[in-house]
């Protein structure tokens, strides 16, 4: 039976192909010339050359940071090039225009791009390596004032909104990969929600890393003005490589007054192949400032890819009775290393912050959950949950729990639970006993398991999730 | 008797952890039939129990058993549960997350998938699981909690026989099925399996105290003791075991096995 529990791991990752289209690629290595090169392709203002330059100078102050649980070879920053674009022949208007080689890979991703996807209501963001290609239901969304769009669009056409809201949350000496993302980051997208506007479909973003040793640096930002609510999506997959592919995204959310950001992720980009070679490090700085009162921002994600996934989507909780939530799925199987959590910065008054962590570790993988929860002095009666569950699959793997909590107001409270449980043969041979097959029951074991965090993602994607996690552990299981 | 014969186990000998257990086990059980293994612990009667049902840590070194006329030791647990073989667990497995309701209609559809018969959706299911909780006096909302997780002893053991009522096996073989049952408790369950038998399926009751033995009347009684059966008797034997304990069934089976 413990050969079942180590088959149903071993899936071959299915979008392992690589798509061969010219790009446009800036020479290896990074300097300030690199970086004026970067700026100077894509057009931009003085000032943003300006921010990416002193991010640049703080970075060449900074180290690498070590204190995460996972092994990784020394990476060389200057055997990495910094970018890299699909030679666009000239603005695309629509879906027809865009490189044929393009949208076969993104059906083979089933990449929801045609037109059934505007009866699902998602707006789709397409960025392949940086640059973004097309923006669907642009026009819907501009009808209730809303601003999605790549990011270098924003800088072209909004500047006066990124240069107020850019490097706000996540500033650019934030830490080692943030201060690398300020300095070289390419594209990524912009949301803007204008006040009291409820955005009227969920939108949806969907990364996909694919020149070979191009770094990715995606920027996110999103604002959310005063009494408004955005529900976004983000979902990724890559191609597979031998060589590891660094990527070090920066996101950042602001929800002002009665404003609520919610913000899904399924990761899967290429993990390794089953002995640990290749597979992305995916070094990522994502956080959210609640700076108005009774604001909220939510975070799910579902982390199923990456060799090496370092992550901790935060909430800055500066506004009183502003609310942050923090779910997550992290699955970690063969060599993958996830060392992922979050932070709660309570600051305001009467801030609540819920956390729920699941951690699911098969083959010879190390999952650990690092937290923090910070109650600040000033933040009377603030409330904080935390629970972290760890599974393990099989006996080779490891599960890590390092929750950090300070205190400094005594009207605070904060729980902290944590579980750790074992899909063991006694559990299989239960299922067993009344017909139910090994891959049916880790399948039921490990969605049971997930649940709290599934009914937080959207309809669709937690359909996507339930599928991906099955996928992923399939033949793990014997 | 002439009727079928459903389980037909031949000098049945196992190991768990390379330990000799079971050490020669003869026993055949026919359709419509109660039988109980009564002994004290150690005696291997769980041990048989799972070996039965093909738990993986069991190692089978020899003999064989036939199920309803197969080699049952062909046969993988789930393919051994789908033919009818049902193991009412001595300690219920809890599994956190996974609802009661959604556990037992994946084994009902697996089971019913396995026998040629129609899958029920959720709405049908919960009509049909509706009857079979009345059988056993227990409140809908289980249906909605975790599978075993928080249960009380009585309530994991009711969910067993829920089980069994919902897969309908051929051979259902109860291991200490009574044990922290109180009475009220204990007559339920054992009011539902009476209510479950009939002409076609067997129980095989495991059991070291008489009294679930009170309601499931048994026909044969067997007394295991360090891997065998040293005696089979009728239902008197049960209360001639409960006035005079193990030890007299072990001497005799001594006395005639030096001769």
């Amino acid at each position: 039976m413990s050969t079942v529990l180590q088959n149903l791991v071993n899936q071959p990752y299915k979008h392992g192909f690589v798509t061969d289209i010219e790009s446009d690629v800036v020479p290896k290595g990074l300097s300030e010339d690199v970086i004026r090169q970067i700026s100077r392709i894509k057009n931009e203002p003085e000032w943003l050359l300006e921010f990416r330059l002193q991010a640049y100078r703080h970075w060449l102050t900074m180290a690498e940071p070590m204190w995460p649980n996972v092994k990784y070879p020394k990476i060389d920053f200057q055997n990495i090039s910094y970018y890299s674009a699909p030679k666009a022949k000239k603005k695309l208007n629509s879906l027809d225009e865009v490189d044929p080689e393009l949208r076969r890979t993104f059906e083979k991703l089933g990449v929801p791009l045609h037109e059934q996807k505007a009866l699902a209501g998602v707006a789709v963001d397409v960025i392949f390596d940086s640059v973004s290609v097309t923006t669907t239901y642009k026009q819907r969304l501009a009808e209730v004032g809303i601003i999605f769009c790549s990011f270098s669009e924003a800088v072209r056409d909004h500047p006066e909104l990124v240069r107020k809201h850019l490097g706000s949350v996540v500033p650019p000496g934030d830490n080692f990969y943030a201060a690398l993302n300020s300095a070289v980051f390419t594209d990524g997208s912009f949301c803007y929600i204008p006040k009291g506007v409820r955005c009227p479909m969920e939108l949806s973003t969907y990364f996909r890393i694919n020149t070979q040793e191009s770094g990715q640096f995606e920027r996110t930002l999103i604002v959310a003005e005063e009494g408004s609510y955005v529900s976004y999506l983000e979902g990724c997959t890559a191609p597979k490589f031998d060589t590891n592919q660094l990527h070090a995204a920066v996101v950042e959310l602001i929800a002002d007054n009665n404003a609520e950001i919610k913000y899904s992720t399924v990761q899967n980009w290429y993990a390794g192949d089953e002995n640990g070679v290749g597979g992305i490090y995916n070094f990522v700085t994502k956080r959210g400032l609640c700076k108005g009162v009774n604001s909220k921002i939510s975070w799910t994600q579902v982390e199923t890819g990456s060799a090496i996934t370092w992550k901790y989507p935060s909430c800055v909780l500066l506004g009183d009775n502003s609310i942050g939530e923090f779910y997550s799925v992290a699955l970690t199987n063969h060599h993958q290393q996830a060392d992922t959590g979050t932070k709660m910065i309570h600051i305001g008054k009467n801030t609540r912050s819920t956390i729920v962590s699941k951690g699911i570790s098969a083959g010879v993988s190390n999952n650990s959950y690092r937290g923090l929860v910070k109650i600040g002095a000033k933040a009377e009666g603030a409330r904080n949950y935390s629970q972290c569950d760890s599974m393990l699959i099989g006996d080779k793997c490891g599960a890590n729990t390092f929750p950090y909590i300070q205190v400094n107001n005594n009207t605070a409270k904060v729980e902290h639970e944590a579980t750790t449980s074992k899909i063991g043969e006694d559990q299989l041979f239960y299922f067993a006993q009344r017909g139910i097959g090994a891959e049916e029951a880790v399948s039921m074991i490990i969605n049971g398991f997930c649940r709290d965090v599934f009914t937080q993602l959207p309809m669709e994607f937690a359909v996507e999730a339930t599928k991906l996690l099955g996928l992923k552990l399939e033949g793990s299981v014997g | 008797m002439t009727q079928k014969i459903l389980l037909d186990i031949r000098n049945l000998t196992a190991n768990v952890a390379g330990v000799e257990i079971l050490k020669g086990i003869d026993l055949t059980i026919g359709a419509g039939e109660a039988h109980a293994i009564m002994g004290p612990n150690g005696s291997g009667k769980s041990t048989l129990a799972k070996v039965l049902a093909g738990h993986p840590s069991y190692e089978v070194t020899g003999g064989e058993v036939l199920f309803d006329g197969k080699n049952l030791f062909e046969l993988a647990p789930e393919e051994r549960a789908r033919a009818g073989v049902f193991l009412g667990f001595q300690y219920p497995i809890e599994v956190p997350g996974v609802t009661n309701s959604s556990f037992l209609r994946m084994a009902y559809n697996t089971v019913q998938g396995a026998r040629g018969k129609d899958e029920l959706d959720p709405l049908e299911f919960d009509d049909y699981v509706q009857d079979k909780l009345k059988l056993l006096d227990m409140d809908p909302a289980f249906l909605e909690r975790s599978v075993n997780e928080g249960f009380s002893g009585g309530e994991k053991k009711r969910n067993e026989i829920l089980q069994m009522a919902i897969l309908e096996p051929k051979i259902a073989i109860l291991d200490e099925t009574d044990s922290g049952l109180d009475i009220d408790a204990l007559r339920i369950v054992a009011n539902g399996v009476n209510q479950l038998r009939n002409a076609d399926n067997a129980v095989l009751l495991v059991t070291h105290y008489q009294r679930l033995l009170n309601y499931i009347v048994p026909d044969y009684v067997h007394v295991m003791d360090d891997g065998r059966i040293i005696k089979t008797g009728g239902k008197g034997l049960v209360l001639e075991l409960e006035s005079r304990g193990y030890d007299w069934v072990a001497d005799e089976y001594r006395a005639r096995h030096a001769a």
